[in-house]
């Protein structure tokens, strides 16, 4: 058994360059440790492989029981001369919340 | 309506494209006190700079006009001042279409502050040595394509402008939250080191800075985080106190939602270091702050912190960087997708034939890998759009790429439609440096009779 980061949490992609931030922040707020132990930017890697370069890191945000996970390299070089359809990246959040995670219980 | 020694600040735009309707509703029924049109995007004012450099009367936001017309009566009657950077590259040009347009409304002479300053391009020209921030490499090669430079100006000369008393202040490029905290330092007379203030005022401009997006646009999702009537969603506001306290609300009676939810996706967003968010004002620091549901549609903020800001101001360099080239054709049912793959190979070595080349070229099958890509794990769908787009200094090579695509119809495989017209279209990048602030001459200046 297993659950999607999509099972607990919602999340929003922005751009910045060639930088996407994608937030997961969890519908309730007990699932946080869950997510600070298995959604590892390791985890994440591994589900942007094929887009982005990296490299990754991962900004704990208690208070608002969220993540705010900072991907470079990952925009096509960039808003201004990016090819792909998605400029942006805002469709990046649902590939970060089709990240399938070890079942909690 | 809102409470005594409350000052209300709305958020009218998020981007030049932004819906224009919410911020009239804002205007008739929002009781607000200030209106703020964020519209320039990274590299909206190096368009603009092209459109002046074409026509010195123009240079401004081209969406000004329209959303002038539209809220000006209502915020002339209700005593609604306008903050915008719809100045963009010609905030003087902006100014005497904003008080021409209130002219024809028959609304009288109305008066403009101007801010002016932001235009970095003659200082950064002598400054090849700067170093960009995005690669690390010194300013010195894109000096000769460049189209534009413009500081990310803070709020304090936008307090000075609001200073003035005009009805309606507009700027070239001023950072987005600056927008939204110049009013309240104005209204209550912060001081830039008063950091706690400064750090709320910034939260509160950072959570209105993208209009819809924190009353349930880009947010909904059916069955999981419905958004009630989001056909009608209504833009937000910032109910600001004297001493900092903040309350996020949107206009009666739209539809849409603000909640912690929204509010919580929307903070985070375009932040990288949530305890470093750097703006002209301050170097906020989102990590303490809680967000609290007060009422139906209305959530307060709190404990938002900060530390000084930082001596240097971002300057967006814009720079002519080649063409892009587009050209897209479909197919549908059986063996859709092989007949797509097969037509990109033989465009691509019609192409190379030709001699063209590309410093960078995609394919997308629309349908399957035009936003995730990963091809070879997606399953085939109905039917599917061929994409193909290429980026290079030739211009003839970036419409061959939609010229060859559309040539399909004839000379590819079997049963394609629908292809577009070849799409080019000039490529204009954005690099970023940082000036010391005492470089830059920000300054406001008034058009019309005060």
């Amino acid at each position: 058994m297993s659950v999607r980061v999509y099972d607990l949490a919602h999340s929003r992609a922005g751009d910045k360059g060639n930088t996407s931030n994608i937030s997961v922040i969890c519908y309730d707020a007990k699932h946080w440790e869950f997510l600070e132990r298995e959604l590892t930017t390791a985890r994440v890697a591994e589900a942007f492989k094929h887009i982005a370069k990296g490299p990754i890191k991962r900004h704990p945000l208690r208070n608002l029981k969220a993540f705010n996970f900072v991907i470079e390299n990952a925009l096509g070089g960039g808003v201004t001369v990016s090819l792909a359809q998605d400029i942006h990246g805002k469709s990046y959040s649902n590939v970060m919340l089709a990240i399938e995670l070890p079942d909690p219980k | 309506m809102k409470a005594e020694g409350v000052i209300r600040v709305g958020a009218g735009a998020g981007t030049s494209d932004d819906r224009m309707v919410p911020a009239l509703e804002l205007a008739e029924r929002g009781d607000i006190d200030y209106l703020v049109f964020e519209c320039l995007a990274e590299r909206t004012v190096s368009r603009e700079n092209l459109s002046r450099s074409k026509n010195p009367e123009q240079g401004y936001s081209p969406s000004l006009h329209a959303r002038l017309r539209m809220v000006l009566p209502a915020c002339i009657k209700n005593g609604i001042r306008i903050v915008s950077n719809m100045g963009a590259a010609n905030p003087l040009g902006g100014a005497r279409a904003a008080r021409k347009e209130a002219k024809d409304l028959g609304l009288g002479d109305i008066p403009v502050a101007v801010v002016l300053g932001d235009d970095a391009s003659n200082l950064v020209k002598s400054r090849g040595d700067l170093i960009m921030i995005e690669n690390g490499e010194p300013l010195e090669s894109i000096l000769p394509k460049m189209i534009s430079a413009n500081a990310y100006l803070g709020a304090d000369v936008m307090v000075e402008a609001l200073n003035t008393g005009a009805p309606i202040v507009l700027s070239g490029r001023v950072a987005d939250p600056s927008l939204f905290l110049a009013p309240m330092m104005h209204e209550f007379g912060w001081t830039i080191d008063d950091l706690p203030k400064i750090a709320q005022g910034t939260a509160a401009g950072h959570l209105l800075e993208c209009t819809a997006s924190v009353t349930g646009g880009c947010f909904g999702w059916p069955g999981k985080k419905d958004v009630p009537n989001l056909a009608n969603n209504g833009f937000p506001f910032a109910d600001v106190r004297a001493d900092g306290s903040i309350v996020i609300s949107k206009t009666p009676g739209t539809g849409g939602r603000l909640d912690v939810m929204t509010c919580t996706e929307q903070l985070i967003y375009e932040i990288h270091d949530p305890t470093a968010y750097i703006t002209p004002d301050c170097v906020l620091d989102i990590t303490g702050i809680s967000l609290e549901q007060e009422a139906s549609d209305r959530v307060r903020v709190s404990g938002a912190r900060a530390k000084p800001a930082t001596p240097t101001y971002k300057v967006n360099v814009g720079y002519t960087d080649g063409y892009i080239g587009e050209g897209e054709v479909s197919y549908g049912g059986i063996d859709a997708i092989a007949r797509a793959k097969w037509a990109a190979e033989i465009v691509k070595e019609r192409l190379k034939r030709q001699g063209f080349k590309y410093d960078d070229f995609r394919v997308d099958l629309i349908g399957m890998s035009s936003l995730h890509g990963q091809l070879d794990i997606r399953p085939e769908p109905y039917e599917v759009r061929l994409r193909m787009a290429g980026r290079t200094y030739d211009r003839k090579a970036a419409h061959a790429i939609g010229f060859e695509v559309r040539a399909l119809h004839m000379h590819g495989p079997g049963g394609a439609g629908g292809a577009i017209e070849p799409r080019v279209r000039d490529v204009l990048a954005v690099k970023s440096v940082l000036l010391p602030k005492n470089l830059i001459n920000a300054q406001v200046l008034v058009e019309g009779t005060l």
